[in-house]
C-alpha cells in the first residue's frame, strides 16, 4: 500500500503501518486525521514532538503519527507523558487515547495530570464502550444502553468528561463530535498552543461494537446521531454541558491560563541551582 | 547538569536510604518518581530536597503505578530515571515493568523489602520479594536484581544497578532491606573521576537508518531518544526491528523475547557478582545475601575458630542468578545452608544449581534477621 | 495615494480561478460513505466498482460542482479522498 500512499498527509503517518486497524467508519481515523490537519497548518515543529497513547482501538494513534511516539500499557499514558514532559519541558507532549484507558483504569491519572496543571495536551476518542474487548460497558457508557456487559441495559451513571476535567483543573475543555471536524481541528490547534493541561473530548462513532448494539449499523447512523443530537454552546457553563443520547451539548467550555508544574518547578530548581 | 554538588565527595554517616539516594545522584540520575512508603520513603524525602540542587527533577506521583510509567517516560526522554518503594507498592508497579522490559527502557527500580504479604509488617525487614522481581511481571523476561548488605553498598550497587540499566537497557533492581535501608553506618563517597558511570549507547546512523530495536552483537540495540530528531516509535506490544506491531507473527515473537532473555542471559558472566569467603576447601557453604549475609560471615567465622569448614558465597547479583558460583562450591561441599527472611525463595535456585548437594534452608519471619548463632547452629546441625 | 483606491472592474475572463481536483485513492476507502453524504454540493456518489477492501468507493459525479470545501478530505478517517485547487485560465 506504502507506494500508492499519495495523500497531502502522508508525511506525517507511517506508511508501512497504514492502512491501519480501524473498521469502516470508525471515528478514530477522523480525529486521526484532524490532529493531522492541525499539526500541518501550526507548522510545528516535529522533531520535537511526542504523541503517546494507551491501549484501545484510539490506542494505535501513536504508532501512526511518524513523530517520536510511545504505546503504553492500558490506562498508563499520562503519566508516562508526564514523565517525559518534565524531563524535557521543551517537547510537545500529546496523549490520544480513550474513554476506558483514560478515565476507568487510568482515571486517577488524569484527575492527578489535570490538579498539577502538567503542560500535557490530551484527546480522549469517546466512543462509549471498550471497543478494543469488544464492546463492555466503560464509564462513559450512557445509562440504558446496550454492551456485552450490560446486556439488560446499562445502570451505571456515566462520567461527563467535561465536568470531570473542569472540576479537575484543566485549562482548556472542549467536546466536539467527529461531525464537527472544522471546529475539532481548530480547537486542536489552541489546544496544542496552550501551555497548561488541556483536554478535548472527541464524541466518536463505534459502528462495529457499540452502534450495532444500540440500532446504529454504520458509522454514517452514528454520525446522524450527532448531528441530531449536538447542540453547539460555546463557553457556556460546563455543568451544564449535557451528554446523553438525546443531547450532546459541544463546544469550548474552558480556557483560562494559570502556571504549569513545570513552569513552577523549573522556576524552583532554577532558584535553588543559584543559590548553591 | 548538577556539577560538583552532585558527589558528596567524602567520608559521611549516613542511612542507607540516603546513601542509596546518594549512589543514585552519583551516577547520573536526574529524574526520581515515588509514592511514600516504609521503609523507602526517606529514599524519596531525600530525592526531593537534593534533585533541585543537581538540576534533577522530583515528583511525588498519585500512586507506583505512576510513578514507574513516569520513570519510563523520562527515561525515553533521555533523562537517567529511578523509583522506589516497598513490597505493596511493587506489586503494583509490575504490569509497567513489563513494560520497561519491553520497550528496553533503561531504569533503576529501589525496593526495600518489608514483610509480607499485603502490607504486612511495613517496619521490619523481609526478602520475600526475590522471587517477585524476577517474575513478577507476567511473560518470560530477565533483569538485573542486586542485594546490597551495607549502607557502603546502598551507594555502591545503586550507581552499579544505573550502569547495568544504561548497558543492557533493561529495567535493574536494587533489592535492600528494612534494616540497610534504616541503619546508619560510615559510607565513603569517592571523587567523581573514581566512580564509573556508564551511559546508554546512542545510535551512530541517520533517522531514515535508524531502527530502534535492532540490536548490536551484544544484543542491545542503540538507544534514540524523543526530541532527538529519530521519530521512532516504541510500544509494550510484540515489535519489530523497526518498533512496529506484530501481534500475529510468531517468528518476530520469538526473536525479540529471545534477545530479550539472551541480552542478559549471554552477558552473565560479565554481570554475575559474589563474593566469596573460605569457600576452597568449605564442607559446608553458607549461601546467603543482603543484611543475613552479614550474619552469615559471622557464623561462617565462629565455625572455623570451632575447626568446622564453612564457606560464605555472598550473592550480590540475585539475577542473573550465580548458578555457576553455587555449583562450584557445591562440588566439594557436604551441604549448603541457605537462610533467608523468607519461607524459602532463594534456596531454590540454589537446589537447582547444587544438584546433588542437599541444601537447608533456614527461614526467619516477622523479626530482625537470622543471628550468627542460628546461622552457626544450621552449619553445625548439617556440617 | 488616492490612485490606489481606483479599481478596474474586473475582467471575469483573465482572473485565475481555481479548478476542483479531487483525487480518491480508491483501494484506501473502507466504503463509510461519509464524504457522500456529508459534501454540501453532492459532487460524489457511491460507484459499483468493489476495490481491494471489498467496499464501494466513491466517484465523482461532476467535478465542476466542487466548491473545494474540502470537507470530504476532512471527514475521511481512511485517507482515502482529497482534493487540490488548480489554478487555471477559464476553458482549462
Ligand atoms: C491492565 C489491562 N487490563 C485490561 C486490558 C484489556 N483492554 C484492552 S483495550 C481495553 C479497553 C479500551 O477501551 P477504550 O480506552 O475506551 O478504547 P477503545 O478501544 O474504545 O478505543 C481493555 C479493557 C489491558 N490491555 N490491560
Ligand atoms: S471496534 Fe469500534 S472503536 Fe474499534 S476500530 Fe472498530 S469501530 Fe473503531
Ligand atoms: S471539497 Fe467539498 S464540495 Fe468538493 S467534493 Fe469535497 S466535500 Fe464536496
Ligand atoms: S470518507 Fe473516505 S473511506 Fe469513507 S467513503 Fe469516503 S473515501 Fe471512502
Ligand atoms: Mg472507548
Amino acid at each position: 500500500m506504502a507506494g500508492a500512499f499519495e495523500h497531502p498527509f502522508a508525511v506525517y503517518l507511517r506508511a508501512a503501518m497504514i492502512p491501519h486497524i480501524w473498521c469502516s467508519g470508525c471515528g478514530n481515523g477522523v480525529i486521526l486525521n484532524a490532529f493531522i490537519h492541525a499539526l500541518d497548518e501550526l507548522r510545528m515543529d516535529l522533531d520535537k514532538f511526542v504523541v503517546v497513547s494507551g491501549i484501545g482501538c484510539i490506542g494505535r494513534t501513536a504508532g501512526y503519527t511518524n513523530v517520536d511516539s510511545f504505546h503504553t500499557t492500558h490506562g498508563r499514558a499520562i503519566p508516562f507523558a508526564t514523565g517525559v514532559k518534565l524531563a524535557k519541558p521543551e517537547l510537545e507532549v500529546v496523549v490520544i487515547s480513550g474513554d476506558g484507558d483514560l478515565f476507568a483504569i487510568g482515571g486517577n491519572h488524569f484527575i492527578h495530570a489535570a490538579r498539577r496543571n502538567i503542560g500535557i495536551k490530551v484527546i480522549c476518542a469517546n466512543n462509549f464502550n471498550y471497543g478494543m474487548t469488544g464492546g463492555q460497558v466503560g464509564p462513559t457508557t450512557p445509562l440504558e444502553a446496550l454492551t456485552t456487559t450490560t446486556p439488560y441495559g446499562n445502570v451505571e451513571h456515566p462520567f461527563n468528561l467535561v465536568h470531570l476535567a473542569t472540576a479537575s483543573g484543566a485549562t482548556y475543555v472542549a467536546r466536539w463530535t467527529t461531525l464537527h471536524v472544522r471546529m475539532l481541528t481548530m480547537s486542536i490547534k489552541k489546544l496544542l498552543q496552550r501551555k497548561g493541561f488541556s483536554f478535548i473530548e472527541v464524541v466518536s462513532p463505534c459502528p462495529e461494537i457499540y452502534g450495532r448494539r444500540n440500532n446504529m449499523r454504520t458509522g454514517l447512523e452514528m454520525m446522524e446521531w450527532f448531528r441530531k443530537a449536538s447542540v453547539i454552546a460555546n463557553f457556556s457553563d460546563p455543568a451544564k454541558a449535557e451528554i446523553t443520547p438525546e443531547k450532546i451539548v459541544v463546544g469550548e467550555f474552558v480556557d483560562i491560563e494559570k502556571p504549569t508544574y513545570e513552569q513552577l518547578l523549573y522556576g524552583k530548581i532554577a532558584k535553588i541551582v543559584k543559590k548553591e | 547538569m548538577g556539577g560538583d554538588k552532585a558527589v558528596l565527595t567524602g567520608v559521611h554517616f549516613m542511612s542507607g536510604d540516603i546513601a542509596c539516594a546518594e549512589g543514585a545522584i552519583a551516577a547520573g540520575c536526574r529524574f526520581f518518581a515515588g509514592y511514600p512508603i516504609t521503609p523507602a520513603t526517606e529514599i524519596a524525602e531525600h530525592m526531593a530536597a537534593r534533585m533541585p540542587e543537581v538540576g534533577g527533577i522530583y515528583i511525588q506521583m498519585e500512586d507506583e503505578i505512576a510513578s514507574i510509567a513516569a520513570v519510563i517516560g523520562a527515561s525515553y526522554a533521555g533523562l537517567k530515571a529511578m523509583t522506589a518503594t516497598s513490597g505493596p507498592g511493587f506489586s503494583l508497579m509490575q504490569e509497567n515493568i513489563g513494560l520497561a522490559v519491553m520497550t528496553e527502557a533503561p531504569c533503576v527500580i529501589v525496593d526495600v523489602m518489608r514483610g509480607g504479604p499485603s502490607t504486612g509488617q511495613p517496619t521490619l525487614p523481609g526478602q520475600q520479594d526475590v522471587m517477585q522481581v524476577k517474575w513478577g511481571s507476567h511473560g518470560d523476561y530477565e533483569i538485573i536484581a542486586l542485594a546490597p548488605s551495607s549502607v557502603q553498598e546502598m551507594f555502591d550497587f545503586t550507581v552499579e544497578a544505573f550502569n547495568l540499566a544504561e548497558t543492557y537497557r533493561v529495567p535493574t533492581f536494587v533489592m535492600a532491606d528494612e534494616i540497610v535501608a534504616h541503619m546508619w553506618e560510615r559510607v565513603v563517597i569517592p571523587p567523581p573521576e573514581n566512580i564509573r558511570i556508564v551511559n546508554r549507547k546512542k545510535p551512530s546512523v541517520s533517522r531514515d537508518d535508524y531502527m530502534p530495536f535492532m540490536p548490536d552483537d551484544d544484543l542491545v540495540p542503540p538507544m534514540a531518544c524523543f526530541g532527538e530528531g529519530y521519530r521512532f516509535h516504541a510500544t509494550g506490544l510484540t515489535h519489530d526491528e523497526r518498533g512496529y506491531p506484530r501481534t500475529q507473527d510468531s517468528e518476530v515473537q520469538t526473536r525479540l523475547v529471545q534477545r530479550l532473555c539472551d541480552k542478559i542471559r549471554k552477558n552473565a558472566d560479565k554481570i554475575v557478582r559474589v563474593e566469596e569467603v573460605m569457600l576452597d576447601d568449605a564442607d559446608v557453604v553458607v549461601v546467603a545475601y543482603g543484611i543475613v549475609a552479614r550474619s552469615a560471615l559471622s557464623a561462617v567465622r565462629r565455625a572455623r575458630e570451632q575447626g568446622v569448614k564453612a564457606g560464605l558465597l555472598r550473592l550480590i547479583t540475585l539475577w542473573p542468578f550465580p548458578g555457576k558460583h553455587v555449583a562450584k562450591a557445591a562440588e566439594k561441599a557436604k551441604a549448603i545452608i541457605v537462610p533467608e527472611m523468607n519461607c524459602g525463595q532463594i534456596v531454590r535456585e540454589v537446589e537447582r544449581a547444587a544438584k546433588t548437594t542437599p541444601a537447608y534452608h533456614v527461614p526467619k519471619l516477622g523479626e530482625n534477621p537470622h543471628t550468627p548463632m542460628e546461622i552457626f547452629a544450621a552449619i553445625r546441625r548439617h556440617g | 495615494m488616492v490612485a490606489n483606491f481606483l479599481r478596474a472592474p474586473m475582467n471575469e475572463k483573465k482572473v485565475l480561478k481555481l479548478k476542483a481536483e479531487i483525487h480518491i485513492l480508491k483501494d484506501q476507502c473502507k466504503g463509510c460513505g461519509f464524504c457522500i453524504h456529508y459534501c454540501p454540493k453532492k459532487v460524489l456518489e457511491e460507484s459499483d466498482e468493489i476495490n481491494a477492501r471489498g467496499v464501494h468507493p466513491p466517484r465523482v459525479v461532476d467535478e465542476k460542482n466542487c466548491i473545494l470545501c474540502s470537507f470530504c478530505t476532512a471527514v475521511c478517517p481512511d485517507f482515502a479522498i482529497f482534493v487540490r485547487g488548480k489554478q487555471c485560465m477559464d476553458g482549462c
